[in-house]
């Protein structure tokens, strides 16, 4: 069997103005491979997940996604219905502040259950029936299907997120600080849950993170950024144990040991 | 029959940019091979580099120059020089490694941790399971710890965690760093058993073993590291 890389970069740019957003970045994104893109506030990293989400548009270069009829087609030629759909189905976005990505005034089993309803589901008891096995999943009591995210802890609106992205088995899901909010035993369950998710759906995902423990337990690959660039890229766990960028030994010896 | 193993003038050093760009040289001219059914054990002091070997030929440390070649699938992959996604399917499926240290993950019990690697390897989770439950038993972990995470378990508990997990797979190739370095007699002695039986199967093996009693057990030569460190030859 011969795999194809799902996601093609090749040499974008964002410019706001005269100021350099990301510049030059290029790589390639295989089926099941977790990619992490680490650096500090303003390097760069969520411009960069912006421009290959198209929820920017990059002043220059190319992403290509591998849709699942086989073709590989260029995101910025693609009509707004066209993008809007695959975002809703073949994709998901997990971000930060959990208001951005759920509705916080329906209830938690329609926060999942919409995504259904969007690839055609109409069946009222089947859709609620998925609804609450992915509640289970993400570890959320079942019974509080009927509430809404607003009456939901951080770490629970955070699961309902990411329930709400996968009901539809999307092949990509990009995640931006997606453990940035909460604290660190939140924190855990959160990465536990991802991983395990990550594992058993063969999802590709790129995180956006600047907790280095973050990229080490849920990345393959990692690339570090710096004003806008690329500076060192590789296995995760090359650059965190073996990091040759003058930059990127700063953020590794930067880590607090406990 | 091709070698599994095939290590070709490697070199290693380490430059300290946040200490003014100062290199230190760590080996250099490293050549060596491992042939099927052989445990080469890395000899030699304390800071010389065998560690820094392991490491490079599990991918965690990158290589200044030269090759290592891995026999994966019936064909050879320089691990040197291979992408991410070629030396991550090399660890799933041809090399194995036990590190003196195991790397804990919140939330995940001691018996999910031994049986992950099966799991990536697409065996059933019941079959895993098993597999998992036959060597903690045959390394004495108490059964009331296998549930738990292994976060709280003492130094020789994760060990032996860590051994299990190492040689769950049928890998051709294993490394070890120090698997017994805080074992008690009896579970060193388990294994001593475990490496003589994978000699048996016909892996490759590569370890680092200070204990002189198991190095006598189970290597069929010792390798000088410190032929290979430039700041012998510079003195």
């Amino acid at each position: 069997m011969t795999t194809v890389p799902l996601l093609k970069v090749n040499d974008v740019s964002k410019f706001y103005g005269g100021r350099i957003g990301c510049r030059n970045v290029s790589f390639e994104l295989w089926p099941g491979e977790v990619l992490a893109i680490v650096g500090e506030s303003g390097s760069g990293k969520t411009t960069l997940l912006s421009c290959l989400s198209t929820r920017l548009m990059p002043t220059s270069g190319v992403v290509e996604y591998h849709m699942r009829d086989g073709q590989y087609r260029d995101l910025a030629r693609m009509g707004e219905a066209e993008r809007r759909f695959l975002m809703r189905t073949d994709w998901g976005f997990v971000h930060q502040n959990p208001a951005d990505g759920l509705r916080m005034t329906v209830s938690a089993g329609a926060n999942v259950g919409e995504r259904l309803m969007a690839v055609g589901d109409r069946h009222y008891g089947q859709i609620r029936a998925t609804a609450t096995d992915w509640l289970r999943r993400v570890e959320i009591e079942v019974d509080r299907i009927d509430d809404q995210p607003r009456a939901f802890s951080g770490g629970m609106r955070q699961r309902l997120q990411i329930a709400r992205n996968l009901v539809t088995s999307p092949r990509l899901v990009f995640m931006d600080e997606p453990t940035g909010g909460l604290d660190v035993s939140v924190q855990a369950r959160l990465l536990d849950l991802v991983r395990g998710l990550v594992h058993d759906l063969g999802l590709s995902a790129i995180i956006v993170t600047h907790d280095l423990a973050v990229a080490r337990l849920l990345s393959h690959r990692m690339m570090v950024m710096k004003d806008g660039a690329v500076i060192e890229q590789g296995l995760t766990d090359r650059v965190l144990d073996d990091p040759r960028e003058p930059y990127t030994q700063l953020l590794v010896s930067s880590i607090l040991q406990v | 029959m091709p070698t599994p193993l095939v290590v070709s003038e490697v070199a290693k050093s380490f430059t300290m940019h946040l200490r003014d760009g100062i290199t230190l040289p760590v080996v250099a001219g490293v050549s060596f091979s491992v042939k099927k059914g052989e445990c080469v054990v890395l000899g030699g002091p304390s800071g010389v580099g065998k560690s820094s070997i392991l490491k490079m030929l599990y991918g965690n440390y990158a290589v200044d120059a030269g090759q290592i070649l891995i026999e994966h699938h019936g064909q050879l992959v320089d691990l040197a020089s291979a992408a991410p996604r070629s030396v991550l399917e090399v660890r799933r499926d041809t090399l194995g490694y036990v590190s003196q240290f195991l790397r804990v993950v919140p939330r995940v019990s001691a018996l999910d941790v031994v049986a992950e690697p099966l799991l990536a390897r697409g065996v059933s989770h019941a079959e895993a399971i098993e597999k998992a439950s036959d060597l903690l038993e045959k390394l004495n972990l108490p059964r009331e710890l296998w549930q738990l995470p292994p976060a709280t378990f003492s130094g020789g508990e994760q060990q032996r965690v860590n051994i299990a997990r190492g040689f769950i797979t049928d890998h051709a190739i294993l490394l070890l760093d120090e698997p017994t370095a805080s074992l008690d007699a009896k579970n060193r002695r388990v294994v001593v058993e475990m490496i003589v039986a994978k000699k048996a199967e016909g892996v490759a093996l590569l370890g680092i073993f200070h204990d002189e009693e198991v190095r006598d057990a189970v290597a069929d030569r010792i390798l000088d590291v410190s032929a290979f460190s430039p700041r012998k030859v510079a003195a």
